[in-house]
């Protein structure tokens, strides 16, 4: 049985005419809106590489049951970036070299634009690497994952700053 | 950045390469944009997923078809009975990098996780949940699982076809001089890669025409591998892999998995996609073996080593050899008058174990380090004086001398960043607060492998170039330090430099692995590039209109996309070179291998010093301060080169503390194959961190100088936590990973 799903990614309205109420977000998200940036490391909600923004709160997508998200706004790693421009966060995961194979990184971009946004560990690395755990790297590019999540900490206050 | 390759021709290297260039992939990574193999959604896709063995040893005796078959959205699903045959049996050994692999071949179970069915659906949903309904019934038999009760064979070999044994000087004797000796024995225990991209395939056939997307560290070898149990011509295939999610060696061996895709998307006439469940990935592709290794090292009056003795109890599947070789890190690190090593093996009812990240030199390398820190404490030395008394000169295994061997200025880098000459000599003499401190240290070492390599240079006639060889990048970087050699073997800034790679249409680069894929791919490319400038030089210095008519004798150099003369500085461009000939474009060849048997032990080296922070109450143990210094030749990109050390380290961390896959032993199946059980190192647990290099120019390891970093981080760093736990708590652990309870429970008082 078909069920409507209404969904606001990356700030376009999708009707969803989902086929089987067993797909999860990261599913639906991969296999059936071919937005595969969002990747898929477990599917147990171990690994964090699926993490995607539900109304602004870092989510494992493969945890969460599409149908049950009836009406959310998401972002993903594809709506991050504004127009040409890198989102501070990307950038900075360039410069400081936080990947290697480059599979993890979506979704620890995505969780770090969430931490920031929590504004729960500031520029304190102890706390950043604790909020980035959920967040698995097996190349282990964490010491530059940290430094990049100080980076972009510092660039958004910047910016902030600018606009008020 | 003035090193001339005079071997190479015309040409300079170091405009482009040792230049700390961020990922020329970066953007693409950091946008979701990289294409991974799962990524792939070709028109008419079905979904594949395996069902996996439940029992470790016996047969399938009853698979629930009809109910599998009859779920809404199952197009197809194979067994045994039904699988379309290969032309060659998957358990033949057709080449030496190409295990036994499970394809369906029969009902016979040989360790759990191992595929016996396999079902295409229309979603993957559909596929899963008729997978689960094969509800699989077995006639088991009792398995070995373990080092205690697993088959002892006879083997003259461990990995990659090394002897197992080896014997140089005269033990016997030199035991007789020596004044005392220590013994160490350390148990690793089964490793698994867990790279973050699970295994994938997607297969499509057109015709007789074969496209496969899949990550994979050796492409070229992967493509001959297909085509020899398809049973069609290598040209008939391409494969893609431009991203690999990561590999550490899980990803240059097939496994039957892609073979069963490839067969199911023939049969079908529908592509085909198979993505490994992560509990998948214990079993059919590969692991890094457990084992028992003993070591004794005999000492003279002076702290010297007089005799070393390594062996090592390991084991692999009942059915394929890969036996690490970990005494083998014994071998050309410490000076000593006598060495032998042994291996010896047993076949368990597990999947073939292959190489993971250091394969050998990891543990080998962990229990070594830790011999070295009893013997040290034997010969009343700090364990860095004690290391340097018996620092080797030549390889002791053979009497060669070592290509380059920086590892001096590593011990004294890393060990002046760390504050090493702090150290108080007893254990349990630092705390912080209520916790106890202590530090250790480690050596490390690699083998500089090189294999065989192919690459193509185009210069164009708007002076920039192409360039093209089937690399690999998993994560370290070959897009961007491949691309970095290959511009400067064209004497060209990279921007002007199009790298083509990651698919088997290119020519073959080799093997992504042993840390040998930069030095063979690279020189493949440098060599590719230098062959066009020499036909470039060649047509200007012949040429009486080129400004570098009859400069042959005084020589050229090429760089910035301009041939100059050396006698008087004046220079011409390429393009204007090839506009004169009356060329649209200008193409060079090279090839990467190392040429004849080598005459020096070629190693790059290292010292790691860790400081741990353990819990005196909870045995909870921390890795708090991790310092590396590494001498691994040319380095091409500084930037990379960290990361790919930092990595290793982490890994060390992982390896020393947590990792460790568990069966149970009743059934043989798996207790925690999963990332919440398993358990890998999450950026809490890597501290403050540094890896430095040491200068080191090497003209005898390949004629650009280059060692490799991808591996030999993690070697060195095990020992040194261990070592550190002891300094720490004055216990010493004689198993990796060293866990809490370890700890807690040694009888020992925190
Ligand atoms: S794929 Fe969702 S947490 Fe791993
Ligand atoms: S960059 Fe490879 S897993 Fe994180």
């Amino acid at each position: 049985m078909t069920q409507t799903l209404q969904l606001k990614i990356n700030g376009s309205d999708l009707r969803l005419d989902l086929d089987d109420p067993r797909a999860t977000l990261l599913d639906v998200l991969r296999e059936r809106l071919g937005l595969t940036g969002t990747k898929k490391g477990c599917d147990r909600g171990q690994c964090g590489a699926c993490t995607v923004l539900i109304d602004g709160r870092r989510v494992n997508a493969c945890l969460a049951l599409a149908l049950s998200h009836d009406g959310a706004q998401i972002t993903t790693i594809e709506g991050l970036a504004r127009g040409e421009d890198l989102h501070p966060v990307q950038a900075a995961f360039i410069a400081d070299d936080g990947f290697q194979c480059g599979f993890c990184t979506p979704g620890q971009i995505m969780s770090a634009v969430a931490l920031i946004a929590e504004a729960e560990a500031g520029l304190d690395p102890e706390r950043i690497r604790e909020g980035m755990s959920g967040n698995l790297c097996r190349c282990a590019a964490y010491a530059g994952i940290t430094e990049a999540v100080l980076d972009a900490t510092r660039a958004l206050a910047l910016e902030e700053e600018r606009a008020a | 950045m003035a090193d001339v390759i005079n071997t190479q021709g015309h040409v300079r290297l170091g405009s482009n390469a040792g230049q700390g260039l961020t990922r020329r992939d970066g953007v693409l990574k950091v946008t979701g944009a990289a294409t991974y193999a799962a990524d792939n959604r070709p028109e008419g896709l079905l979904h594949a997923v395996t069902a996996t063995a439940t029992i470790a040893r016996g047969r399938v005796t009853h698979l629930d078809v009809a109910a599998a078959e009859a779920h809404p959205g199952v197009v197809k699903l194979y067994t045994p009975d039904n699988v379309p045959p290969l032309a060659v049996s998957p358990d033949e050994k057709i080449h030496p990098f190409v295990w036994r692999m499970e394809a369906l071949q029969s009902d016979r179970v040989r360790y759990a996780g191992q595929p016996i069915a396999l079902v295409l659906a229309e979603t993957l949903e559909a596929a899963t949940e008729a997978a689960r309904l094969l509800a699989p019934r077995y006639e088991a038999e009792t398995p070995h699982v373990t080092l205690d009760d697993a088959e002892p064979f006879e083997t003259t070999t461990t990995a990659f076809g090394r002897p197992a044994d080896h014997s140089s000087g005269d033990i016997g004797k030199a035991r007789a001089t020596a004044a005392r000796h220590v013994v160490a024995e350390v148990e690793t225990v089964a490793q698994y890669h867990n790279a973050m991209e699970p295994h994938a395939i997607v297969a499509r056939w057109t015709g007789d025409r074969l496209e496969i997307d899949t990550p994979n560290q050796a492409i070229g070898l992967a493509r001959q591998t297909f085509a020899a149990f398809l049973g069609i011509e290598p040209a008939q295939i391409l494969i893609r892999s431009p991203f690999l999610g990561g590999g550490f060696g899980s990803k240059a061996i097939l496994y039957g998995g892609q073979l069963l895709a490839v067969l199911a998307a023939r049969d079908t006439g529908r592509p085909v996609k198979l993505v490994l469940r992560r509990d998948q990935m214990y079993g059919p592709v590969g692991h890094r073996a457990p084992t028992r290794q003993r070591l004794r090292l005999d000492l003279d009056e002076d702290g010297r080593i007089a005799a070393l003795q390594h062996d090592t109890l390991t084991m692999t599947s009942s059915f394929d050899h890969f036996l690490e070789g970990a005494s083998n890190a014994s071998h050309s690190l410490y000076a000593t008058a006598a060495l032998q090593t042994t291996h010896r093996g047993l076949r368990a009812d597990i999947g073939t174990p292959g190489p993971m990240r250091a394969p050998g030199e990891a543990p080998g390398s962990a229990a070594l380090e830790v011999a070295m820190d009893l013997a040290a404490q034997a010969a009343g030395l700090d364990p860095l004086a004690f290391r340097l008394r018996n620092h080797a000169e030549t390889d002791p295994s053979n009497g060669m001398a070592f290509s380059s061997k920086a590892l001096r200025e590593c011990y004294a880098q890393a060990a002046d960043l760390f504050g090493w000459a702090d150290r108080p000599a007893e254990p349990r003499r630092m705390r912080q607060g209520q916790l106890l401190k202590g530090w250790g240290m480690g050596s490390a070492q690699f083998p500089c492998p090189m294999f065989t390599a192919a690459a193509h240079a185009t210069l164009r006639a708007d002076g920039s170039a192409v360039v093209e060889t089937s690399a690999a990048d998993m994560g370290q970087g070959a897009w961007t330090a491949l691309a970095q050699i290959a511009a400067d073997g064209l004497g060209l800034d990279i921007d002007r430099v199009e790298f083509r790679s990651g698919h088997s249409d290119l020519p073959d680069a080799g093997v992504a692995g042993g840390s040998g894929h930069t030095a063979t791919a690279g020189t493949a490319l440098f060599n590719a590039g230098a062959d066009v400038v020499r036909r470039l030089v060649d047509l200007a210095t012949g040429d009486p209109a080129s400004p570098l008519f009859g400069a042959g004798n005084s020589g050229v150099t090429a760089r910035g996309g301009r041939l100059h003369r050396n006698d008087d500085g004046r220079s011409e461009a390429y393009e204007d070179i090839l506009a004169r000939a009356g060329l649209d474009m200008l193409r060079g060849e090279g090839t990467g291998a190392r040429e004849g048997q080598p005459t020096r032990a070629m190693f790059s080296h290292g010292a790691v010093f860790a400081e741990v922070l353990v819990d005196p109450d909870l045995g909870q143990i921390r890795v708090s301060r991790l310092v590396g210094a590494f001498a691994a030749g040319r380095i091409i990109n500084p930037r990379l080169a960290r990361s790919q050390l930092l990595g290793g380290m982490v890994w060390g961390i992982g390896f020393a503390l947590q990792e460790e896959a568990l069966h149970d032993a009743r059934t043989g199946r798996f207790t925690n194959n999963d990332l919440a059980g398993y358990h890998i190192p999450v950026n809490a647990d890597a501290p403050m961190i540094e890896a430095l290099t040491v200068h080191e120019d090497d003209p005898f390891v390949n004629a650009l100088g280059i060692k490799g970093v991808g591996e030999i981080g993690v070697t060195g760093t095990v020992g040194a936590i261990g070592n550190a736990v002891w300094h720490a708590t004055g216990l010493r652990s004689q198993r990796f990973p060293i866990h809490p309870e370890s700890l807690i429970l040694s009888g020992e008082s925190l």
